[in-house]
């Protein structure tokens, strides 16, 4: 027996938020992810609401906040996360609830949305295609593969306090993304619009995002080479 | 991208290298008095007077204090972006850590320059 306790908040009908503890029957000898627990649970409860589509980390769609620490329930196992019998879940922190475990992304997507996250390049297109060494393409590496679950951003502090003007760890990454791309030629107007005290400037370097990250990366480091170049480009 | 009324004009990269810079003189006023306070041993009226009669060190102790201006201000104002979140108290908060700060200043030049 698992005792899990889950965040419901349903706006229509709750006056508050509240914890609902249920108790789950583990099938014996196996390790469920927390994602096949919300299955049992919606089972037994069908009212419950949360968010998956892939179940195996690619699309993003159910990070969630499990037993205090973000990830995606599809790709955690019970036995990395289960402390004493228990286990807590909560919506991402710092996003506006929309029902149960479901958050409203609006002000993540806005962020990602600011740091014009495609490849612009003004210069005549070849024939075929824009070519990069192999060196130029492995810059993209650690960068390319976030998969915009929210995890990093809505575990980081300086995103919770200004999520409206401090881009965050997720956006900041794409950023550098198309900052470090060797075939994108608006460099300049990226930083320009990024020098703000608000937009980097407000990472404190905790390091959140990287130790939550279910895909490996590093915001952080990330932030850092912009830091710099936008050093480089003031003195 | 963020919008200028709402940062007051101000430039991230120039608070970064402002609150690294006065962070370096901080470090390096403090060193000098500690030191100075370990190798003179005992601290007496007539040795602290001499000391901050010098030039060097008065100019020293203002580019210190004018450090302390700097880094306070850029770092309450950001906490206080941060954490205070009604305008009003925010500007009333930043005017009183502006005003206080000022006092400092003015404050600490009478007493280098015994105006
Ligand atoms: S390192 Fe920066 S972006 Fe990452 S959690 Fe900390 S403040 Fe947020
Ligand atoms: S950096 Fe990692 S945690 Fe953040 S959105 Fe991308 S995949 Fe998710
Ligand atoms: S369901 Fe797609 S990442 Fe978990």
């Amino acid at each position: 027996m698992l005792k899990v306790s889950v965040y419901r908040y349903n706006p229509d009908v709750d006056e508050a938020p509240y914890m609902q503890d249920i108790e789950v029957e583990i099938p014996e000898g196996k390790d469920l992810m927390v994602l096949d627990v919300l299955g049992l649970i919606k089972e037994k409860d069908p009212t419950l609401a949360y968010r998956r589509s892939c179940r195996e980390g690619v699309c993003g769609s159910d990070g969630m906040n499990m037993n205090g620490k973000n990830g995606l329930a599809c790709i955690t196992a019970l036995s990395d996360v289960v402390k004493g019998g228990k286990l807590v879940l909560r919506p991402l922190p710092g996003l506006p609830v929309i029902r149960d475990l479901v958050v409203d992304m609006s002000l993540f997507y806005k962020q990602y949305e600011k740091i014009k996250p495609y490849l612009i390049n003004d210069t005549p297109a070849p024939a075929i295609e824009r070519l990069q060494s192999i060196e130029d393409r492995e810059k993209l590496d650690g960068l390319y593969e976030c998969i915009l679950c929210a995890c990093c951003s809505t575990a980081c502090p300086s995103f919770w306090w200004n999520p409206d003007k401090f881009v965050g760890p997720s956006g900041l990454l794409q950023a550098y993304r198309f900052l470090a791309d060797s075939r994108d030629t608006a460099t300049e107007e990226r930083l320009a619009d990024l020098d703000d005290p608000f937009s980097v400037f407000r990472c404190r370097g905790i390091m959140n995002c990287v130790s939550v990250c279910p895909k490996g990366l590093n915001p952080t480091k990330a932030i850092g080479h912009i830091r710099n170049m936008l050093l480089e480009r003031a003195v | 991208m963020v919008n200028p009324a709402t940062n007051y004009g101000k430039n991230g990269v120039q608070d970064w290298i402002v609150q690294r810079l006065t962070a370096v003189i901080l470090a390096i006023y403090t060193l000098f008095i500690i030191g100075t306070l370990i190798l003179s041993g005992d601290v007496t009226y007539a040795g602290w007077k001499a000391l901050f009669s010098l030039t060097w060190v008065r100019v020293f102790s203002l580019m210190a204090l004018l450090s302390v201006l700097a880094h306070a201000w850029v770092g309450l104002w950001t906490v206080s972006t941060d954490y205070i979140k009604p305008p009003m108290v925010r500007f009333l908060f930043q005017l009183f850590c502006g005003v206080l700060l000022f006092v400092y200043v003015v404050w600490g030049v009478e007493v280098l320059w015994g105006l």
